[in-house]
This record gives C-alpha cells, structure tokens and sequence, in this order.
C-alpha cells in the first residue's frame, strides 16, 4: 500500500491507473486478458463456506500458474438464494450453489478451457439458464446506488473503491463547495433517511450546522436489528469506504471533526472490513488531521453495540456510546441540537449514507429524478420469507410490491399463493394481496398501516397465520423492550399474553377489544419509536386479517393449521376413496385403517404437521 | 416570559419552565410519578403525558419546556384513556397488598389509583416474582413493590454518586438491582436510605424494629431509657398532619413517656459531648501537627462509605463516636452505676431521623467492655407508628421536658441536625478552647443554608483555619478525593451524608412528590433546630452542666483516656463488594 499522499492529484493518479485494470470488472468487452474471479465472502456466502472456496482458487490459480488470473474477494451480490456465488469477470459468468469441489472444474475448464461449466450456471425461475448476473429477472428490476460497488470492488482494498470515483466526491466538497452547498445538494436531491423513518437528510444536517457548537459528531447508525434485515450490513461488508466517505462529508457540511460508526458485534465481517477501511483511509491522509491540506480534521472510530434492538433507536444509541444503559431520552431535544455528550450530533443510517457520495457526484437533479414525488431514489430491501429469490434488492422508490415479490422475488415457492408482506420489521406492518400493486414510498406504506421500515421485506405465503405473525413480533418486542416506559415495557406484555391466548384457544372476542385498545394506547404513549411501533404488526393484522382473529376467538379455529392448539385435521369419510397416500406421509402413524377402509385420524396422535393435507389425491382431508 | 394556555387557562411564565410546573401556576395539577424535581426528570412512567396542538404524540410534561404560544390540554379523551391504561398496567405488575404495606396511605400510587378511580384491573396479566431482600440491619427492599420509576437510582447515583443500584435486565423483566445481583448489605450501599425517601410505593423501607422495642417495654424487668435525636422533633408532627418543621418536642416527649420509657433523653446531650471530645480532638491535631483535615465522624452512612470507598484515609476521620453512640455508653456505665441499675437489665433505644444508625448501632466495634451501646434504632417513621399503635391522639398532648439528670442539653447540640450544625457547634467550643475565654459572637452563619458545598475561613487564636461543611455523599467524595491529591486547603470538615442534612435523613416522614416540588422541607425543619438554638439559655456544648458533672464525676478530661474508652471507636477497611455471600 502506498504511503500518506499529501494532495488529490495523487489520488487521481491511482484513480486512473486502477480504474483501467479494473475496467473488466464493469465492462464485460474489456480489452484485457485478466480474468478476475469474484467470490462473494459476504456474510450469507461465508456461512456456505465461500472462504475456503476463495482460498481454493487462490491456491489452484498459483499452483497451475495462471498468471492472469485473480481471486477477489468481494461483498454480496444479493442473490443470496443462490449462494455461495462466483462470478468471471470480463464475461461476467454467474456460477450459483458453488461447492469448494467444484473449484477445480471452474478452472480447469472455464479459465483454462475457456468452456463454460453448465451444471453450475444459474437457473432462473422459469428453468432457463441464465450466463451473465444482468440477464437474472432478478436483477433487471433492480437499480443499484447505495450497493453500486457492492459485488463489483474488494472491499478491503481501498484502491479499488478509488478507481470507481473513491473519495472523489470528498475531493469536489473539500475543494468546490460550501458546507452550505453540500447541504443544500442533499436537500434538493429529496433524499430521506433510510432507517425507517424517513426524515429529510438534508433538513437533519442543517438543524446541526446552525448549532454554535466546537464540537459536533457524526454518526452511522449501523445497529441494523430487525429480523431478517441485512442491507446495512451488506453495504458495510461489500463497500465501506463509501460510508465512512459519506460521513467526512457530513462532517464537513457541519462542522464536525469526529465521527463513529455505532455497529453490532453480531457482524464480525463488517467490523473487521470497516476497520481495515478505517486503517487504510487513515494511512492515506484520508481521515485525520489537515487532509490534503485542506485544513479539514476528520476522524472516525468504530462503537459496537451488544445486540439490543433499541440501540438503533439514536437516542438510546447515543446513551449506548456515552456507555451508559442503552435506553432512550425524551425527544426534543433531538441529537441534531444536543446529542452525544450533549452536542449537536448528526446520526445517519448506512443505507443513507451510501447515497450520499453518489448525489454529490451526479447532482441532486439526477438523484431526484428517480423515485416518487417525496420519495426519491431507491431503497434495498432484504427480501426474504416464503419467495424463490431471498437476498438483497435495491429499486427505484414506486416499484411496486407485485414488482418485488413477483418479478424481482420470483414469487411464492412450492405453488402456494400470496398472503402479505411484513414491511419495516417489528416496527412494520403487513400488506395484503389486494395492496400488492401499492408503489413503495415512505407515504404510500404508511397510508395502508404499514412502514418503509429499515427495509425487511418478509413474504408469507398462505400456510401462515396472521395471529401468530403479530403474535412472533410482539415476542421480539417485548424481548427487546428496554423496560424503561410503562406502556413498552408492560403493555406489550400484555398484548403478548393476549395474542398467546389467542393462538392456544383461551382468548375471546374481549382480548380483541383489550388488544386494540392497548395497541392504540402503547403506541401513543410510549417514549421511543420501539415501543411507538411495537403495535403495529398487531395493529395491521387486524386491519385486514380481522376475520382469522375472529376465528380464533370464537370458533377456535386457527385455518392456517399453523396454531396447533386450534387446528384439528378430518377426513371427509365422502370423500375418503380409502387409497392409503396419506398414512405414508404420516410421520407420526396417527392416520388408522388399512385396506379400502375409510381412514380417520387419531387426534390424541395427530401433531397437525398437514403433510396428510398435501398427499392426499382427492381433498378429503381438511382443517375442521 | 413565555405566554401559553394550558386547558383553556392563560399562564405567562419564564422561559425553561417545564408543562407540568407552567400547569401548576394556573391550579392544573398533571399527575406523576417517576418524577421527582431536581432528582429525577425522566419521564418514564408517562402519567403526565399532555396534548399539545399542532403536535404529534403527546408531550412529556415532566421534561418538556413551554413555547411561546403553545396550547396544551391536560384531559382530554386520548390523554385520559391512554393514562388510565397506563396507570392499569402499573397496578398490573404491582403487588396490591395495600392493607399490609407500610406506605397505605402515604403511597404515590394508591393516591393515583384513588384519584382515577380504578375499581378493576383491566389489563392482568403475569406478574415478576422478587425476593425480598432483608439481609441487611437497615433497608428492606419489597421489588414485587416496585414500579420501575427509577426515583431511588437516580437518588443513589445523581445525588449521592453512589450508584449502589441500577437497572437490570431487559423489558418486562427489568428490575432494580444491586452489583451480581447482591442484597444491599453485601455491596456498596452506605444505608443512608434516601432510596426510601425517594420510593413513591412501599418497594423500599426500612427494616422495623418497632416489635422489638415493644417487647422491651412489655418487660417488667427491662429498665428501657430512650433518646431522640434533634432532628425528630421538628419531623415528627408531620406524621400527625402538623405543618412540616413545627416544633413538637414536649408532645413527643409525653407520647414517649406513655408508652411506657422509664427514662426520655436528649441525645442532644450526646451531641454535646461529640462535641467536647470532637473539638478537643480537633484542637489537638492542630496543635501538634496531626492529620488534617478532620472530618466529623457522626454520620454512619458517610463511615461506612469512607470505609468502602477511601480506606487508605480513615486516620482523617475523628474517631469520636456519633452522639447517641456516646450517651449510650454514658448511659449504660456512669449512669447505670449512680443509679443502680443492672446493665443486663438496661435497654437502650434511640429515635433517630436515620436509616444508617440501625446499621451504625449494630457494628462490633460499638460497645464497651462487652455492653452494647444502643440495643435499638428507631425512625422518625417507626416511632409514629408505635404512637399511632398505643392509641395516642398525638395533637393533644401536654408538653414535658426530658428527664433529670440528662435533660438539659446545649442550643448546639440541637442544630447537629441540620447541615452546618455540627461545624457551627464545633467551632463555639473550639474557639473558646483555642482563645482560651468565652467568645460572644457564636452564629457562624456562613455554615448555615443549603448548599451541598460551604466554606469558610476563620481566624481563631490568631490562627487562620480554613473548614468545609458539606452534605451529600456526593460532596463528601469531592472533599476525600481532593485530600487522596493532596490538595485539600481544609484543617476541618463536617460531613452529612443526607443532602441537607439529618433533618433529611431517610428516617425521616417521607414527603411525596408534589410536596418535595414546591415546599423547601429542609429549610422548615432547620429553621425549627435554629430556633431551638436560639431560645435555648446554654448555646455552647461545653458550658453544659451536666456534660461537666459527668466528665468531673466519671470521665475525666475531654479526650483523656477514660473519654477514650467510652466515647471513641476505631474505623476499618471494608470491601465495597461482599461477593461471596
């Protein structure tokens, strides 16, 4: 690695002559004969072991001295269903479920051979086989500007994030631009905070500047807790540098000269790669004192957070890095006029901050123009739950759920139907089917009881209850309620015990009515936006899954077979021809009879799994 | 100013006023609960949520400032409903033994229950399961009491610096804890009890020993002698609905004798030999270059936490004992034996406004020749309820005077009460000692008030003597702190682990919230210990009579060695945290 350059001229000479060794990772007609082969080590390909997968390349690529070949490492490539991915670059081949067995054979015949391996090309949705990553339905969708680099650069080199316009947005507001100027670019580019949300970023920065203070922070929210989320983690594992960018820019828009990245331990790659980003930025006279001479001060330093989902919550979050008990204060004040250790503190998600080099690059019209009207740009949703293609999306605010679950998502796996969405977590709410082609903005999500949340996007398919939905929310709320406001701390306890009777057979129509009535109140009393928001899963389930609570209210009937307390499985002796398909499915021998009997079923046996429900040739068998 | 209208009233008041005190100065009285002025401003509980127009949510009113035209409604219907559930989820969790709770009757909650009128528990549901910890002499702590509004942290950590207590564990299970999870006794509380003065509800108390001092009384053969601290008496009263700080020595005095004391006393006597043995003490460190500062020694939580916290610096601490650990050692020999009464068959009770003299009384070291000094401690609190037990309608009582041969006790012993006194009656003997001739001018007022922090300087024989009165184990910290640097200006300092002194000790009638947010109760009781001063005929510790007859009779010199024996102690290193137990 080079050593502390003293101007951005020098950093335009690495700029340059990286970006040309480079150009084969985005231009697949490259004029070069480098072959790069990217593995995905982000956290969903690690756990498939893509590191021993990388570490085989690397020892094939040297032992059969391939001297124009390259390993990479790199972060996610979001199509996480199809893990652990390898990826050839200029040709751009897309290899999916790669096993460290197959190493060799991708060399040997791909690099060497220059034959493609066909068994471990992707097949898309519809069964055809797809070569390049862009033909995906998966990805034609999908726009990519906070996750630009992510899949493409290797994120612990910083000459790589430099080639693809590292740090040049830094340079333009250092050298062109007023920190009015910056501010007032992010203000007209419409973007809003991609934490939940959904505050003018623009607005939050300049409540800060105007604070006379010696002493402002910035900090990245990185405290990314909810089930099932991941974006935040895969920018910071594919590309941190253009965080911690972002927050020098901040920085400078407001007059601050030190920065943390509050993040959870529960993400060991992302701290390590953020580290390494930090080291290296330093050693460049990227980060510290007088950078470049320009008189600029700026630092940042890593906070882990230990796990508590109200650490994301930026006030509890401040009170976390002070090291005291992670709990929230009583807004206002907001952290932008007295924040950490009472300063002026500007606290941006991730995601948020991702965008933020990419608008002061191509200007806020270019950014403003994408998306809806008060929602601009795009947001990446971690897609996941009951639909073919788990992993990490980014679309244009507006796409629409259809266009997410169906078109992006591949749809419902195993030919079940639809049933809803869970938006924004815990914090969200569900959106049924007749809300599918509802464009994804902050607005329209919140208009139908939902949140743009911090991006969780769950899919449920039709084997799901929407009691027990609310009812494994409000577990994850009330386990993580930091206890120190009646209505969180105690209510939702309440409104837990209440969902619980409800799914074991205990409850009546009067829980409903305690439920509601709770769920109103907690979410208008409660000091933070855990418990301001932990009613919403609830209260959104009601809103259009009225009817299954009633059901499991007064009929004890849980359709969805899913609460095992209310489902009891019948054969319809009509209908019953007596072929026995379904006593081989039984994993538990609770269907009797044998020959052309009519078969019933055992209940004291029976542990409503429903397989008999799917093997059985003539609907005989149902819920009732 | 800041004009507003809260529920369609006008109000003009300064900028930073908080909703709730704006509400208060147009006769609206928003509930509350966890907040507690100056101590706790948090707003957890959300009782005194409010609506402001134009606002989203509601308003904390506890915290939130007043706008300049901001419009505020404190009843309306969502207000209302929302703080009904809250209330009901409170109750829910609460364990709703009100007819056998010490706090019946004077419980924040139980008033809020009342004043909203919840008949029924809407929202039951599970409730948390504490162990009651009673393991030390002083405090009790009844979790399934508590209601999470953190008043007795906040009293631990932001007033005393102590920090003995936090939360622990999350959501519903959170619950105020001690370090592992500890009885008080084994960690670094100092027992100075204002946790219970800060508790709305009856989580924390302190440990009775009103049984034990009945079943002396009952005991034909039991010669039970009882004093009271100066702080009881202008404290007292108010358990019997008498304004705060009235004077009700006589009464108290008469309760005492009805319920069946052979013998009432003034532990103000005591004080007055603390103070004999403290400032000859005193002197003598100044003359022959001994260790200074000094600091007084009568406050047993401040023992104990100088013991837990800065055990390399107990020689700075006068080893005088607290003044009723001296009459209880004058009582149980000099006394005993003129008198002829059996020692075995002496049992000495102490009224104190104190938590940590239940702890003080029981330390090993507080005993001569194998007899204990004080076989009792009880509060302010507990005594009124042994008077409301015997039946006496306290209001009505004739007044007496304590009894012959220890009754009359100096006007300086009587404002060791209340912050300051105990440096202001150091220093009237003291001076007097070092001058060598009775001084006229004896109000040291600038030791008076109450700021946690006083100082002064003082020119005494021709000597210029620099002391420091504080109160509040917070201050005394800053003050050992600074002596650990060696950078301590002091010869003298009196320390009061209760801000403000005894007359605030977590004995003391426990004032709610409302009452502690706009009366100043310190200032009433201490005016009431000056006034005493000031009426009484002897005002100097060492012109007492009786003081005099004892130490010519029996004790010998101030200081000498017989005074030693009797009314001096020694202090040892104590671990903060008790971790095997």
């Amino acid at each position: 690695m080079r050593l502390k350059m003293k101007n951005f001229d020098e950093l335009e000479k690495i700029r340059k002559e990286k970006r040309i060794q480079l150009d084969l990772r985005v231009n697949s007609n490259a004029n070069t004969r480098e072959k790069h082969i990217l593995v995905c080590n982000g956290t969903g390909c690690t756990s498939s072991k893509s590191v021993l997968i990388l570490e085989k390349f690397k020892e094939l690529v040297k032992q059969k001295k391939l001297e124009n070949v390259r390993v990479i490492k790199t972060g996610c490539f979001g199509l996480c269903a199809k893990g652990p991915i390898v990826i050839i670059r200029p040709e751009d081949t897309f290899y999916a479920h790669v096993k460290v067995e197959d190493c060799e054979e991708i060399i040997n015949s791909h690099i060497i051979e220059g034959k493609e391996v066909n068994r471990l090309l992707c097949k898309d949705i519809d069964g055809s086989i797809v070569k390049k990553l862009d033909e995906l339905n998966f990805y034609k969708k999908q726009k990519r500007i906070a996750l630009k680099n992510c899949g493409i650069i290797n994120p612990e080199d910083i000459d790589e994030y430099i080639a693809f316009d590292g740090y040049k947005a830094l340079e333009k507001v250092l050298l062109k631009m007023t920190p009015y100027e910056v501010i007032g670019e992010i203000t007209k580019s419409g973007l809003r905070g991609r934490g939940g949300a959904g505050f003018p970023t623009g607005r939050k920065w300049m409540t800060a500047k105007e604070q006379e203070n010696e002493q402002k922070y910035i900090i990245c929210n990185a405290d990314e807790g909810d089930p099932g989320a991941f974006m935040d983690r895969s920018i910071l594992e594919g590309d941190p540098h253009s965080v911690l960018e972002a927050m020098e820019i901040a920085g400078y828009a407001i007059g601050a000269n030190q920065g943390y990245v509050y993040v959870r331990a529960e993400y060991p790659i992302a701290v390590k790669r953020l580290k390494i980003a930090i080291d290296q930025a330093r050693r460049y006279g990227l980060l510290g004192k007088n950078i470049f001479n320009t008189g600029f001060n700026f630092d940042i330093d890593i906070r882990l957070g230990a796990g508590a989902f109200v650490c994301g919550e930026e006030t509890a979050l401040l009170e976390s890095i002070e090291g005291k008990r992670g709990q929230p204060r009583v807004k206002p004040p907001y952290p932008a006029v007295s924040g950490l250790w009472g300063k002026p503190t500007v606290i941006n998600n991730v995601e948020t901050l991702a965008n933020v080099t990419r608008i002061l690059l191509n200007g806020s019209e270019w950014f403003s123009q994408i998306g809806t009207k008060n929602s601009k740009g795009t947001k990446v949703f971690a897609l996941g739950g009951n639909v073919n293609n788990v992993g990490l999306v980014e679309v244009p605010m507006g796409t629409t759920l259809r266009e997410i679950v169906f078109d992006i998502g591949g749809g419902i796996p195993n030919g079940r139907k639809f049933k809803a969405a869970q938006t924004g977590g815990p914090s969200g709410g569900c959106i049924p089917k007749e809300h599918l082609d509802t464009p994804i903005d902050y607005e329209s999500l919140k208009q139908i009881g939902s949140m743009m949340g911090s991006g969780g996007l769950i899919v449920m398919d039709d084997t799901k209850c929407m009691v027990c939905l609310a009812k494994f929310y409000l577990q994850f709320t009330v386990s993580e309620s930091c206890g120190k406001c009646t209505p969180c701390r105690i209510g939702t306890k309440r409104m837990l015990e209440i969902l619980e009777r409800l799914c074991s057979g205990e409850g009546d129509m009067i829980d409903i009515y305690k439920l509601e009535k709770l769920a109103v109140n907690i979410q208008k009393a409660s000091i933070c936006g855990l418990g301001q928001s932990a009613p919403n899963p609830v209260l959104s389930t009601l809103k259009y899954f009225r009817e299954e609570f009633r059901e499991h209210a007064m009929e004890k009937e849980c359709k969805a077979l899913e609460c095992k307390a209310l489902s009891k499985i019948t054969i319809d002796p009509e209908k019953c021809k007596g072929c026995g398909l379904c006593q081989k499915g039984c994993p538990v021998n609770a269907i009797e009879g044998s020959g052309r009997e009519i078969r019933t079923i055992n209940q004291d046996k029976c542990i409503k799994c429903g397989t008999c429900l799917t093997h059985c040739p003539f609907k005989a068998i149902g819920n009732g | 100013m800041i004009n507003l209208k809260i529920d369609d009233v006008n109000v003009t008041v300064p900028e930073n006023t908080t909703i709730l005190e704006a509400a208060k100065q147009a006769g609206i009285d928003i509930p509350t609960l966890c907040f507690l002025k100056g101590i706790n401003e948090m707003g957890d509980c959300r009782m005194c949520i409010v609506e402001v127009e134009g606002r989203k949510g509601f308003a904390t009113s506890c915290i939130q400032k007043v706008e300049e035209g901001m419009i505020v409604h404190t009843h309306t219907p969502n207000v209302l409903e929302a703080r009904h559930v809250i209330l009901d989820l409170i109750i829910s969790n609460h364990s709703k033994d009100c007819l056998t709770c010490t706090r019946s009757g004077n419980c924040e909650l139980q008033i809020l229950a009342t004043k909203f009128n919840v008949l029924n528990v809407e929202f039951e549901g599970e409730r948390t399961n504490h162990k009651i910890d009673d393991k030390s002499p002083a405090i009790v702590r009844d979790f399934n009491k508590c209601i999470l509004c953190r008043r007795c942290v906040a009293a631990c950590n932001n007033i005393q610096n102590i920090g003995a207590i936090d939360c622990i564990g999350r959501g519903f299970e959170s619950c105020i804890s001690t370090t592992y999870d500890h009885s008080l006794n084994d960690v670094d509380c100092t027992f100075c009890g204002q946790c219970i003065q800060a508790c709305p509800t009856g989580a924390l108390k302190e440990k009775e020993n009103i049984d034990d001092v009945w079943a002396k009384l009952k005991d034909p053969d039991m010669f039970v002698v009882v004093q009271t601290a100066p702080a009881v008496r202008v404290a007292l009263g108010e358990e019997f609905n008498m304004p705060i700080g009235t004077n009700v020595k006589g009464k108290m005095i008469t309760a005492l004798k009805r319920l069946g004391f052979d013998k009432v006393f003034d532990t103000n006597t005591g004080a007055d030999f603390t103070i004999m043995e403290e400032a000859t003490e005193f002197v003598e460190r100044v003359k022959n270059n001994g260790v200074l500062p000094m600091f007084t020694s009568c406050s047993p939580a401040w023992i104990r936490f100088a013991e837990k916290n800065f055990p390399e610096q107990l020689e700075h601490l006068s080893s005088c004992k607290s003044p009723h650990q001296m009459f209880g050692a004058i009582i149980k020999s000099y006394y005993a034996k003129k008198y002829n009464i059996d020692v075995n068959k002496l049992c000495m009770v102490s009224v104190m406004p104190c938590i940590a003299k239940k702890y003080e009384c029981s330390r090993e070291e507080m005993e001569v020749d194998g007899i204990r000094d004080v076989d009792y401690v009880i509060t302010t609190r507990e005594l009124s309820r042994m008077i409301k037990q015997a039946n006496i309608e306290f209001e009505k009582l004739e007044d007496s005077v304590f009894d012959d041969p220890m009754g009359e006790a100096s006007g300086a012993g009587a404002i060791f009460g209340t912050t300051g006194g105990v440096m202001e009656a150091a220093l009237r003997t003291s001076a007097d000692l070092l001058e060598g001739k009775s001084i006229e001018n004896i109000e040291y007022k600038m030791v008076r008030g109450e700021k946690g922090i006083k100082e002064a300087k003082l020119n005494i024989a021709g000597k210029d003597i620099k002391i420091a009165v504080v109160s509040g184990l917070n201050n005394a910290r800053k003050m050992m702190e600074q002596v650990r640097k060696g950078e301590s200006p002091y010869h003298f300092i009196e320390v009061m682990s209760c801000p403000g002194g005894c007359v605030m000790g977590g004995g003391q009638p426990i004032k709610n919230s409302k009452i502690r947010s706009t009366v100043d109760v310190r200032k009433l009781r201490a005016d009431s210990l000056y006034d005493i001063d000031e009426k009484s005929v002897i005002r100097k510790s060492h012109e007492n009579p009786t003081l005099k007859t004892i130490y010519k009779e029996f004790l010998g010199k101030p200081g000498g060695e017989k005074a030693h024996h009797y009314l001096h102690t020694h202090y040892t290193k104590k671990d903060k945290y008790i971790l095997d137990s």
